[in-house]
């Protein structure tokens, strides 16, 4: 969150208008969460069910060529938009080759 | 410029609201509003009114329908008594807050139980806190004017708060007076023009958010301005007063007073009630009592500093309330009002409070005597003032 100063009455459109439609996109929701998804390129065999089960369409599938240490080629891989991402955990739970862990968040 | 003709103070709301090109009008029935309505869906089904009308299921959806018409930028009106204003209660906030300019007619009535369908402002007083600005008539051609002053009020663009003008049920909703009926619309639209290009409005070209959320970061910053609209509004509800003079030729004011100046009991009401003390102040003025009145036609925003002006020279205040409070600082929503103004405005005059006329209890020249003798009795003997409310006309 940036700590910019937060405008005055004075200067905040009356009745509480949004003036911009979809300025939603530009919150941040990283407070939200407790625990962090944390995909393991390495285990991920690519299926697909973390991106169709996100509520927040959080997990985005990024086109790169990843060869996996035992040698297995991909052109996709799942990636975590920690801006949207609350922490629910549905990805990791699931994900049936259990490649996503949900790590406690730091502050 | 109109026509004098005999109409009811529904009626002449409704011929008002006609007068005015309202495009929306969203309502339930509740007696003793009713025919407003009826004759506003009169107007429309003649063609004399080019307006949508909405047949809702209850008055929570009246002025919901309202609230989303006005949204869009639409002049809106509705009308509800007594329990359906109780009804509204959530969404007059939500009118209020989105600062929208809803114009809505309470034609007053006592709440239940017991269930009573006659005057009383119980209703209205306890809608005082809701954000809205709020007028009372005292004749039914004040009705009429008060709806066309109202969306001047209401959609000037310094305000942008809804009005509710309110008329007396029954006495005042269901009794014939003589009425000029403004008949040129375009007059009335160069009063008061629509001004919908002036204010925020859910519009596909222009998109805005209406009604998001406001988290305690935000939320405190809206009322704020909510509170200066309403100060603002004193002044704007001068200005429309004073050209509504100058277009009709009718003259209105925060505060009306009545043989004031060289009065030392004053007696101050509201709604039709203050026809009665108006006429018993001619009565007690030629028994020799120098008796003054005050009507109070504006109640949000409340004139503190007018009303603590006028009646700073005087002997003795009475207020006369058509509303109880119960467990309040004083049963009387009104007297609350004016102590706080005299108090605040350090004017130090004897304030006595009266209860009368609730639920349709007729309110007569005897009951105004009682409430003279009072004053009388407390402005002579230098006896302590009454905390508490003096009930006029209750059976012991």
């Amino acid at each position: 969150m940036s700590q910019t100063k937060l405008p005055g009455w004075r200067e905040l459109p009356i009745g509480s208008v949004i003036t911009e439609p979809g300025n939603t996109a530009k919150l941040s929701f990283h407070t939200w969460r407790t625990f962090r998804p944390v995909i393991d390129k390495e285990k991920c065999v690519r299926c697909g069910l973390c991106w169709m089960y996100c509520p927040d369409a959080a997990i985005v599938e990024v086109k790169e060529t990843y060869v996996t240490k035992s040698g297995k080629k991909y052109e996709v891989s799942y990636e975590v938009n920690y801006q949207y991402c609350k922490g629910c955990g549905i990805c990791a739970n699931e994900c049936p080759v259990k490649a996503i862990t949900m790590v406690e968040e730091v502050r | 410029m109109g026509k004098v003709i005999p109409l009811s103070g529904n009626s002449a709301i409704a011929y008002a609201v006609k007068m005015c090109d309202v495009d929306v009008v969203s309502a339930y029935p509740i007696t003793p509003q009713t025919t407003i309505v009826e004759k506003i869906a009169e107007f429309i089904a003649n063609g004399e009114l080019d307006a949508e009308m909405l047949h809702v299921e209850s008055e929570h959806s009246a002025l919901s329908a309202a609230v989303g018409a006005s949204a869009t930028g639409a002049r809106v009106f509705t009308a509800t008594s007594s329990q359906g204003l109780a009804l509204m209660y959530e969404i007059l906030f939500i009118a209020s807050g989105l600062r929208l300019p809803v114009v809505m007619a309470l034609v007053t009535r006592a709440l239940s139980p017991p269930i009573n369908i006659w005057c009383d402002h119980s209703d209205f007083m306890a809608a005082a806190d809701t954000g809205w600005i709020q007028v009372m008539a005292s004749t039914n051609q004040e009705a009429f004017d008060d709806v066309i002053m109202a969306y001047k009020l209401a959609e000037d663009p310094r305000v942008l708060l809804p009005v509710m003008t309110a008329i007396d049920g029954y006495i005042m909703s269901h009794t014939i007076e003589p009425v000029e009926v403004l008949e040129d619309k375009d007059v009335v639209l160069k009063f008061a023009p629509k001004n919908f290009k002036r204010r925020y409005r859910l519009d596909p070209d222009n998109p805005v958010t209406i009604g998001p959320l406001g988290s305690p970061n935000w939320y405190f910053e809206f009322k704020r301005q909510h509170y200066e609209a309403m100060k603002v509004a004193k002044q704007v509800f001068r200005e429309v007063v004073t050209e509504f003079k100058k277009v009709f030729g009718r003259e209105y004011s925060e505060l009306e007073t009545y043989m004031l100046d060289d009065a030392d009991i004053v007696l101050v009401s509201m709604g039709g009630l203050a026809g009665t003390v108006r006429a018993y102040v001619d009565r007690a003025r030629k028994e020799g009592i120098k008796l003054g009145a005050i009507r109070v036609k504006l109640f949000r925003p409340f004139p503190q500093e007018e009303i603590a002006k006028l009646i700073s020279n005087k002997k003795i205040v009475g207020v006369i309330d058509r509303a109880l409070a119960p467990g309040a600082v004083h049963g009387g929503p009104l007297f609350t009002e004016v102590a706080t103004a005299i108090y605040l405005n350090k004017v130090d005059v004897p304030l006595v409070g009266f209860i009368t006329g609730l639920g349709g209890r007729a309110v007569t020249f005897d009951h105004i005597s009682e409430v003279v003798k009072h004053l009388k009795k407390y402005s002579e003997e230098l006896r302590e003032l009454p905390k508490e409310p003096i009930f006029i006309g209750v059976r012991e």
